[in-house]
């Protein structure tokens, strides 16, 4: 029996109409998760942030687009570049930046730091560290949506450098052999750490891995935030309506480098500087100003943004140290 | 205890209608060890799951159901590939609760048979319990009798973050008494299974009924041994072998696994720690050799302790040799 190519055949390449009410927010949100990652960067580069942090900074319509075409129960599994992904998701910034910062009053109380954020008030299941590894999680919460029938969908994100390990192979492959509602997300911004795709995969277009399955699958370039919503949301309704997963690559790129110790030498300046005039908030205002959102309208909007950044920094800088790491771990 | 463990399943799967079975052939076949026989036809397969040969996989999504609400139990055909699942039960089950700061428990049940088998050879026979004994955030349960499997089994399903619930793979047929009535075992308790007053001997799983048939063959010389099983590794009832210790004075630890970084030589830390002034002698540990198991049976046998491995221990232990 041959399988099907389950690919979106129709080739869009418009730019999807919107509005300013649909698209203003979603800038919002993109310039808060950029503010806010260039703030935790000052922060990390002035010793208040320690450990790893990996920025989403140039990837930001992605993980925006795409929580925006969700419900509020719907569950989000990111990977260890999720700042972005819970305040999409519905965090407020102030518990983001107190976790960075190792404070008590952080969204896991200091636990976790910026790779494992988890708020179950928003039903963000979490960062994970180990790549790959968190697919076949995002593939139990949708296994448990099935089970209760309560029609919820988790989207799962994760880069395109998953897609070498096995925890993606597993997760992709129960997810179709058992029709999960979840959406595989491919982040791909082209580099797994500093390797080129060209190095580490022997088909670049992640896709494909859908075909083995059965599985419906798409790819598009994640520059346009209202395009990313419009094609994960067909992917959503399908997984809402009729519990079958998707697999879809988004084509994006990091400005920076794949943590703040990665001054990321591996790629060309020329090669950063095309992809910078890409840049998807760049691209969603001068949309907006197109659709007839005033200048002082947009810049209110961004004093606003910023004003909520330097708060939550200040929430940070003044919160008390994290003070408790037996309450959760039974005494043996 | 096959049947003390389905009766378990089967109870809590009654009682419960969040707790669902999934791994590979447990449905379908009836468990490659039987232990699941007949719970497809009583819960049909959304409850008994057949998964594929996927054991990350299929942990990941108990792991991920469990973060939402279900109360998974994860068969592994044997724990020997569990090895494969290790990412999922270290760096997400037993993490995700802490790691979350108390947002998201982990409510499920890493099980199967454990330890060595017969004739299987290195891959598929070896006592794995120190590996997950070492890790914070899980508990660690390996039942000696049948009575004990189905007690501590439906209490490791109402826990509410993961148990890895390892059952000796050479134990199933053994028989003993369950009562007909519900009945629970906490963990964190152990047991004396037979009262003494020369010496202690701490073993679990297999190897209780390997120190109680040295103690029988000891007790021809009077040699009266108290054998304490802890049932739980993780946590640990500390107090019924200090306890047992401290009125024996002599401390036998007898485990299937390897020697070194092996379970019991933390218990022999804490035992004399808190028990110095009380031992007349040297703690002993009898253990497997320290190599991969052999196939060959007597070399298989050569390599695990026996019982007059054991004798030779308590003997050495009473300054008897």
């Amino acid at each position: 029996m041959k399988t099907p190519d389950r690919a979106r055949v129709e080739t869009d390449d418009e730019t999807p109409a919107t509005t300013v009410e649909e698209l203003a927010p979603l800038y919002r949100q993109m310039l808060a998760i950029r503010r806010l990652e260039e703030a935790s960067a000052k922060a990390y580069s002035q010793g208040k942030i320690g450990g790893f942090l990996h920025l989403i900074i140039g990837q930001e319509a992605v993980c925006t687009g795409a929580i925006a075409a969700l419900k509020p129960e719907d569950y989000v599994v990111a990977t260890y570049r999720e700042h972005g992904h819970a305040y999409a998701k519905g965090v407020a910034a102030r518990p983001i930046m107190a976790e960075l910062y190792g404070k008590k009053t952080g969204l896991v109380k200091g636990l976790g730091g910026s790779m494992h954020l988890f708020d179950r008030a928003t039903n963000f299941l979490g960062g994970y560290g180990i790549v790959g590894g968190h697919v076949p999680i995002a593939a139990g919460a949708a296994f448990a949506s099935k089970y209760r029938g309560d029609g919820r969908v988790t989207l799962c994100f994760f880069g395109e450098g998953a897609s070498t390990i096995g925890g993606f192979a597993e997760g992709l492959s129960l997810a179709a052999l058992w029709k999960l509602p979840v959406v595989l997300i491919c982040e791909n911004n082209q580099y797994s750490m500093g390797t080129p795709l060209y190095r580490s995969l022997a088909v670049e277009d992640v896709s494909m891995r859908a075909l083995a399955h059965g599985m419906p699958r798409d790819r598009f370039d994640g520059d346009d935030v209202i395009k990313v919503k419009r094609r994960i949301a067909e992917a959503v309704e399908r997984a809402r309506e009729t519990s079958e997963p998707s697999l879809v690559e988004v084509i994006t790129y990091r400005f920076r480098g794949h943590s703040m110790s990665d001054p990321g030498l591996y790629r060309t300046k020329d090669e950063v500087e095309e992809w910078r005039r890409r840049d998807p908030l760049t691209r969603s205002r001068a949309r907006l100003t197109e659709l007839g959102m005033a200048e002082d309208k947009l810049a209110a909007l961004e004093d606003d943004v910023k004003a909520e950044i330097e708060d939550a920094v200040r929430f940070a800088e003044e919160s008390p140290p994290a003070d408790d790491y037996h309450s959760y771990v039974e005494k043996v | 205890m096959r049947e003390a463990l389905n009766q378990a399943m089967r109870e809590e799967m009654e009682r419960d209608p969040n707790v669902f079975i999934m791994g590979e052939e447990v449905g379908h076949y009836n468990g490659a060890y039987k232990v699941t026989q007949g719970l497809l036809q009583r819960f049909s397969e959304r409850r008994v799951v057949d998964a594929p040969i996927a054991e990350m996989g299929f942990a990941g999504v108990g792991v991920g159901a469990a973060m939402v609400g279900l109360r998974p139990i994860i068969e592994f055909m044997t724990f020997n590939f569990s090895l494969v699942a290790i990412d999922q039960i270290i760096n997400n089950a037993a993490k995700i609760f802490q790691m979350s700061g108390g947002q998201y428990n982990i409510p499920m049940v890493f099980r199967g048979p454990s330890g060595p088998a017969v004739q299987v050879g290195s891959q598929h026979s070896q006592a794995l319990e120190s590996f997950y004994a070492h890790v914070p955030g899980l508990k660690v349960v390996m039942p000696s009798t049948a009575y004990d499997a189905k007690g501590l089994l439906k209490t490791s399903i109402r826990d509410d973050n993961p148990v890895v619930f390892m059952e000796g793979e050479t134990l199933y047929g053994m028989t003993g008494e369950v009562p007909e009535e519900e009945y629970t075992i906490p963990l964190g308790v152990g047991d004396v299974k037979r009262e003494g007053t020369h010496v202690t001997l701490v073993a679990w799983s297999r190897m209780v009924h390997t120190c109680l048939d040295a103690a029988k063959v000891l007790a021809k010389e009077d040699i009266e041994c108290e054998v304490v099983d802890p049932r739980t590794l993780r946590p640990l009832d500390h107090g019924v072998i200090t306890e047992s210790v401290k009125k024996t004075g002599r401390c036998v630890i007898v485990e299937v696994g390897w020697p070194v970084a092996g379970f019991g030589a933390e218990i022999a830390y804490r035992v004399q720690r808190d028990c110095l002034d009380y031992l007349d002698a040297p703690i002993e540990r009898v253990c497997s050799d320290d190599v991969p198991m052999p196939y060959a049976k007597n070399l298989e046998d050569e390599v695990q302790p026996q019982v007059k491995d054991v004798v030779a221990a308590v003997r050495r232990a009473l300054y008897l040799d």
